[in-house]
């Protein structure tokens, strides 16, 4: 199924939305936000060195510059590995459970599956984030003590945060599923 | 509902023949378990799988059949369909693979005969609902069989409890014997399932397995009469326990006992937790060993040890020196403080004192220091963590000269602020209630409020010379207290890290599961969905948080705000917890 529209995430940047249906109860919603851009990398690179030599020239010692060199080096695979998230996944498949991933820019993929049994629900949520109320889907985790209760919520596509119009699609696919599986 | 069906991937390419496996009690769902190859006779599969079903304790079943077409053997299929009439079965499963194609085709028989799921591809006459109904989820029996779900459920009863994977995990492992049976095996039967690259065990671990009963044997009594030697009385009286609570190799050697016990316990481990537990203390302790001979042998060579006593007692001797010269300048003005000049000079003698017994108490020790060293170094071949706590005793006892300092001047400091603090109160005519725990007001005489301004004024304006060595000498104990507390995190270190679970992470990831994930395989239209389950590791972090031996610095510590006002109002702080000041 191609994509509808342009969606964009919560601060406007563009986004991409792709859903495969593989069967009518097994489907994949891939949430891709833009790579890292290159000029970003340059800027930051480019403003901690002209510090680094600022420091250089006052100091005259040359350890300040290998060790920005270093600084650089290290925060831009530190970043790369931990935070930049460049897609996440979300494989529903019924009456066996959701799987999300995401992936990081740097390959590094970590995966968490919850069982459909544990699931009481995918609903959307409302958020006050900073100045601005946002929404975003999540999935309610049954309490095994008390059947009606909720145990803890887990938020979908924390990293790439899109807008309600993303999320609606994804929801209505998700329910869905999880209605056929009842 | 959908149909769920686990099948092993060694028995992708199995000949064709039957299914075992079991159906999970209340979901829809199927683990198979291994394919019987024919020719076989249909009795003798029934024998085989009540043997198995007692020795497991598994409900296996003949699940259905399983169809591989090769040259020659045209006529299968039929005889396959026709085999359901011989087990009994609720539902009968039929899986066939054609040639050329990745994918299977699977076909559902209810007991009453007639198909109630068809998914063949050209006969789609059924309605669409059943349609696409099963999903084929392909798993690695090896690694299914050797994990371990987190988090763990040690009790087996709660069975109803668990979840489908969890308990489609039990199935698979506690199938472990069905797996013994090897392909090569002479035998009525022919198997396909996973099966290890045979079990050539070497020698050693063999005359290891049969030594470590009577080494556990003799460990476990020696550690009885360890017991039986620290119930004596003698060893209860207050100072003796007093002091060896609080030497740090008397603490690590009580933790090395209480290991010692869960290790060499000739009870076997049943449980998961119970053997990661033992086989974490085993490991520690034998890195422990490793280090602590590595560091005898470093240390035993080129006359380490006389240099180093050479080099203890003149710095022992310097740090009194520096002392001296500091009390020397806190007696005139430090920092052009003017202080009470009578109050400081008593202090200060009386710190000189001390110091002067202390140089001499070390000018008396220094021919034996090196003999000492030379004994005491001999402790690291129990393990490095006995060499540091040794270390920590000893630099608590070579810096007890600042300790002292410390308590005196604390205790001087304490005394201050707990008159001022009384005394501002009686400046405002209030007391302190003991019977109901609060200040209260009280009328005072004349007599009474003259004398307690008085002692107040005095009090105050001496303040600052008793803060000052006060002060003084709690940034000396600091950086003591901070050292032993640093050697104190590394032992603990050592003696909590479970080394053997994160070599298990590291080496074999899949034993330590946190649970699973999916990949959808590449799919022909027309066939059932695959998918390929694989085991998600447990992250680093909870490795540690979950296998790591419990210590004391598992408890919760004090604040560093609770510290600071500790040391503002003069309370005594050690590098030790103390127990005692937390029950009363």
């Amino acid at each position: 199924m191609a994509e509808e529209g342009p969606f964009t995430d919560i601060s406007g940047k563009p986004i991409s939305l792709e859903c495969q249906n593989y069967t009518p109860f097994c489907r994949e919603f891939t949430v891709s936000s833009p790579k890292v851009s290159l000029l970003k990398v340059m800027g930051y690179t480019c403003s901690v060195w002209l510090l680094a030599y600022a420091v250089f020239f006052l100091t005259e010692n040359t350890t300040v510059l290998s060790s920005a060199i270093m600084v650089t080096l290290v925060g831009m695979i530190l970043h790369i590995h931990f935070v930049k998230v460049d897609q996440e996944t979300l494989l529903i498949i019924g009456s066996l459970g959701i799987q999300l991933s995401s992936l990081y820019a740097s390959g590094r993929e970590s995966t968490t599956f919850i069982e459909m049994s544990k699931i009481k629900d995918i609903v959307i949520n409302e958020a006050i984030y900073m100045q601005s109320i946002i929404y975003y889907l999540c999935i309610l985790i049954k309490d095994p003590s008390e059947p009606d209760g909720v145990a803890s919520v887990v938020p979908l596509f924390q990293s790439s945060k899109p807008r309600l119009n993303c999320l609606v699609r994804v929801y209505k696919s998700c329910q869905e599923i999880i209605a056929q599986s009842r | 509902m959908v149909l769920k069906i686990f099948f092993p991937k060694c028995c992708n390419t199995a000949d064709s023949g039957l299914l075992v496996g079991r159906w999970i009690p209340g979901q829809d769902s199927a683990v198979v378990l291994a394919v019987i190859h024919y020719p076989f006779i249909p009795g003798q599969v029934k024998k085989y799988l009540t043997q198995m079903r007692s020795q497991t304790k598994v409900d296996l079943t003949v699940l259905g059949s399983w169809s591989m077409p090769k040259d020659g053997q045209e006529g299968m299929d039929s005889f396959l369909k026709d085999l359901s009439t011989i087990f009994p079965h609720s539902r009968w499963l039929q899986l066939s693979r054609e040639s050329g194609k990745r994918a299977f085709t699977c076909r559902v028989v209810q007991e009453n005969g007639k198909p109630a799921a068809k998914k063949d591809g050209d006969d789609n006459n059924d309605d669409d609902d059943d349609k696409d109904k099963i999903i084929f989820v392909h798993y690695d029996q090896r690694k299914v069989m050797l994990s371990q779900l987190h988090p763990v459920q040690e009790q087996k009863g709660s069975e109803e409890e668990s979840t489908e994977l969890r308990t489609m995990f039990q199935t698979v492992a506690q199938s472990e014997p069905l797996f013994f049976h090897d392909m090569y095996d002479e035998g009525p039967l022919k198997l396909t399932h996973w099966q290890s690259e045979g079990r050539e065990a070497s020698i050693i671990v063999e005359l290891v397995k049969q030594a470590s009963v009577p080494v556990c044997i003799v460990l476990t009594w020696l550690l009885s009469v360890w017991h039986w030697l620290c119930s004596f009385r003698i060893f209860h009286v207050w100072p003796v326990q007093f002091i060896s609570s609080k030497l740090s190799t008397c603490v690590q050697t009580g933790y090395r006992a209480d290991h010692f016990q869960t290790v060499f316990s000739t009870r076997k481990a049943t449980t998961h937790m119970e053997f990661m537990r033992k086989a974490n203390i085993f490991v520690s302790f034998l890195v422990d060993i490793a280090l602590g001979l590595l560091l005898i042998s470093w240390l035993y060579r080129e006359n380490r040890i006389s240099q180093l006593a050479n080099t203890l007692v003149p710095a022992a001797d310097h740090v009194a020196k520096e002392l001296q010269e500091l009390l020397e300048w806190l007696m005139g003005a430090p920092a052009g403080l003017k202080m009470n000049r009578a109050l400081d000079q008593v202090l200060g003698r009386f710190f000189l004192y001390h110091i002067h017994l202390w140089i001499s108490y070390i000018r008396l020790m220094s021919p034996f220091i090196e003999m000492i060293l030379w004994y005491v170094g001999l402790t690291a071949c129990l393990g490095l963590t006995f060499a540091l706590s040794v270390l920590s005793d000893i630099v608590a006892l070579l810096t007890f000269h600042i300790y002292c300092f410390y308590v005196y001047g604390a205790r001087l400091y304490y005394l201050k602020i707990y008159g001022l603090s009384s005394l501002w109160r009686l400046f405002r005519g209030k007391k302190w209630n003991v019977l109901r725990q609060r200040v209260d007001s009280c009328s005072y005489d004349l007599d009474q409020l003259f004398i307690g301004t008085l002692l107040f004024t005095i009090l105050l304006f001496l303040l600052p010379t008793t803060a000052l060595y006060y002060l003084v000498f709690t940034l000396l104990r600091l950086v003591v207290v901070m050292f032993q507390g640093l050697i104190h995190l590394s032992v603990d270190f050592i003696n909590s890290f479970p080394l053997f679970a994160m070599g298990l992470r590291l080496c074999r990831p899949y034993r330590v599961a946190e649970g699973v994930k999916f990949q959808v395989l590449s799919e022909e239209p027309g066939t059932p969905l695959h998918l390929r389950m694989e085991i998600n590791p447990l992250k680093f972090s909870s490795v540690l948080q979950c296998y790591r031996t419990p210590t004391y610095s598992c408890y919760p510590k004090d604040s560093w705000v609770a510290l600071c006002k500790k040391l503002f109002i003069g309370e005594l702080v050690y590098p030790w917890r103390q127990k005692s000041t937390k029950t009363d």
